[in-house]
């Protein structure tokens, strides 16, 4: 129990940030499937800098302003030249795949303390939720907290509003006295930083080492759970803990030597997705931002 | 007029190209990598012996290519590497077998070497190093440091040569320790390090004190193993030491450099043949790692003596009566499980936790 839930925390929190970028972006109206590439470069800079420095916490920093930076070029594409968002996304994830491989090669294997973990005074002692939710790194830490941040942000403040609006209706939140423009641009910045924190967490959380593709398509499958959350971030964190302890579960399950196939167990995180989403039933119309993926065309 | 000097301008031009061109090299080698040639693995332990062979032959030109996806991509490469004048091809990775086949026979000129295939043609050599021995031996000296007995493998697919290790591996624990249970996880791919290090964390929750691995590259687990106090079981290269240096038992690592030298100097004199080239401790295709800290030296005595032993052919990693872990018997009392078969070995052992299928 108590591993199943540390490897649920561990693995969830890369899913959760990744999760809470594409729900941002997503509710300002905008479909960023090159979050795998986002993540990539993330993951590489925050690796590299952490290298050079010696600081983790500079790994990060540098992790989120080079996702954020990514996600600019997005934005300059999707936003200012208004390009189909899902031919320009999948394209970003091929030059962020590219770009991080070049950026890392000879990076492979460079040993690195990383981020370190900081057990709780106190609570770290208590017995199973000790050790499974209060002896983890800074990362794993502020995870939870940035996604109810989050969740107030967009559903209790002002600027939460505009980003609502536009992502419903970009021409209603202009006649409103919003720019859309600009609220896509703040919007697609904060997701490229929460991106570039994900994959930062697998290169100096997580695995502590750099290897090309090493998200290993949790991009794409944070793009899945935005789905599952309904657009809320506060759901987010629901999802991603699912879907981490549905991996974390999977592998302890071939540990204890429980007698099913390991490539039925690889399956299982997808299986229980699905069978979340049936469960749930069906999405509801007022789920989904209404012009998500619309190219907004200026109110000339 | 004018044509004329144009025409003798250009004759003298060429005239000089022989002179200004570079000396042709004597052979050129070109070399497809599946992933980083420093992931301190798989790759890089290709990369070294294509080092080695610039070394040992310093008139051979190399083209390198790392990261190259398996189908499509590796057949094209392979093919611009033919036009650059390569007459030997390295496509190093068991998934090129196909896209270096059909290149293979398009171009029967050219050498092809293709590690841990089970296909060949007249130009394609097949070479690979048995590494059961090695693992038993890894077995043994993890039995003997092992302090809970339970050692936690990660490895990426189950299939029939990873699962030979594993039991090899096993076997040579009960060797010198009856009550060893090794416990192995599938990860399902060859490269994702952050699912790595939760399976290794999840084989040290159920008390495993030694991991081993067998993916791409090792660093995630050995490192996943050094922070937590535990003791690691290398593979590939020998220079994942680095990163356990307190709780480091051994490790198998692949050698390829002489063996490259030598498809070169074939290629060169115009030997070279088509073979099944199956490597062992025995020759110069696979090395066991020095032994780490973690080992006492009577143990590593006893390693040492069985070692002679199965190089001498008194013993043998897979000796009769085995059962599976199912309970089924799969080698009977007196008989030994061939190695030239172990693409037959579906199952695993008794003594591992695990599902091979």
């Amino acid at each position: 129990m108590r591993s199943l839930m540390t490897g649920a925390v561990v693995a969830g929190t890369p899913l959760l940030y990744a999760t809470l970028a594409e729900v941002i972006g997503q509710r300002a109206g905008v479909v960023n499937l090159g979050l795998e590439g986002v993540m990539l470069v993330g993951a590489v800079t925050g690796f590299v800098t952490t290298v050079l420095t010696g600081s983790a916490t500079a790994g990060v920093l540098a992790a989120a302003l080079a996702g954020a930076l990514l996600n600019a070029l997005f934005a300059w594409l999707v936003v200012d030249r208004r390009a189909n968002q899902l031919a320009t996304g999948l394209a970003l994830m091929f030059a962020g795949v590219g770009l991080s491989a070049l950026l890392g090669a000879s990076y492979v294997g460079r040993p690195i303390t990383g981020l370190v973990e900081l057990p709780v005074p106190g609570l770290a002692r208590l017995p199973v939720v000790g050790p499974a939710l209060f002896s983890h790194d800074a990362l794993v830490y502020a995870a939870v907290p940035i996604a109810l941040l989050m969740h107030w942000g967009l559903f209790s403040t002002r600027w939460g509003l505009a980003v609502r609006a536009v992502g419903e209706n970009p021409v209603a939140a202009f006649a409103a006295g919003r720019n859309p423009r600009v609220v896509q641009y703040q919007a697609l910045l904060l997701a490229g930083a929460l991106g570039g924190i994900a994959g930062a967490d697998l290169s100096i959380g997580v695995a502590k080492t750099w290897a090309e593709w090493m998200t290993a398509g949790r991009g794409f499958i944070a793009v899945a759970l935005v789905i599952f959350a309904r657009w809320q971030p506060r759901r987010a964190i629901a999802g991603a803990a699912l879907f981490g302890g549905a991996i974390s579960l999977q592998l302890l399950l071939q540990t204890r030597g429980i007698p099913i196939s390991p490539f039925i167990l690889d399956m299982l995180p997808y299986v229980l997705s699905l069978a979340v989403l049936a469960a749930w039933g069906g999405t509801g119309r007022r789920a989904a931002p209404a012009s998500l993926g619309r190219v907004f065309q200026g109110s000339q | 007029m004018k044509a004329r000097a144009l025409v003798t301008v250009l004759l003298v031009a060429l005239l000089l190209v022989p002179v200004l061109a570079p000396a042709q090299p004597k052979l050129i080698v070109g070399i497809l990598h599946i992933g980083s040639t420093n992931d301190a693995g798989y790759n890089q332990a290709h990369a070294e012996g294509i080092q080695v062979m610039k070394r040992n032959l310093p008139e051979v030109e190399v083209i390198e290519v790392e990261n190259v996806p398996e189908g499509a991509d590796a057949e094209r490469l392979m093919e611009s590497m033919i036009k650059r004048g390569a007459r030997l091809i390295i496509p190093a990775s068991f998934g090129y077998l196909e896209p270096a086949l059909r290149v293979a026979q398009r171009n029967p000129d050219v050498k092809f070497a293709h590690p841990g295939g089970y296909k060949r043609l007249p130009n394609l050599t097949t070479y690979w190093a048995s590494t059961p021995e090695a693992f038993y031996l890894l077995g043994m000296a993890a039995g003997k440091v092992t302090k809970t007995n339970k050692i936690g493998y990660v490895v990426a697919l189950p299939i029939s040569f990873f699962l030979a290790n594993i039991n090899a591996f096993e076997l040579g624990a009960r060797a010198v320790n009856p009550q060893v249970e090794t416990r192995v996880v599938f990860t399902g791919t060859f490269l994702d390090p952050a699912k790595e290090a939760t399976a290794a964390a999840a084989l040290l929750d159920q008390g495993a004190d030694v991991l081993g691995v067998i993916v791409d590259s090792p660093i995630t687990v050995v490192q996943t193993a050094e922070k937590r106090g535990a003791y690691s079981v290398g593979y590939h290269y020998l220079g994942a030491q680095t990163f356990a240096p307190k709780g480091w038992i051994s490790g198998v690592a692949f050698t390829w450099g002489n063996l490259y030298t030598r498809f070169a100097r074939q290629v060169m004199d115009g030997t070279f043949k088509s073979e099944n080239i199956l490597g062992s401790l025995n020759d110069d295709l696979l090395v066991m790692a020095p032994f780490g800290p973690a080992v006492p030296p009577d143990t590593a005595a006893l390693v040492g003596a069985r070692r002679k032993d199965l190089a001498a052919g008194k013993a043998h990693p897979f000796t009769g009566p085995l059962k599976d872990n199912t309970g089924v018997e799969r080698v009977k009392a007196g008989e030994v499980f061939p190695l030239t078969d172990l693409g037959k070995m579906n199952w695993l052992v008794e003594g591992v936790v695990g599902q091979p299928r």
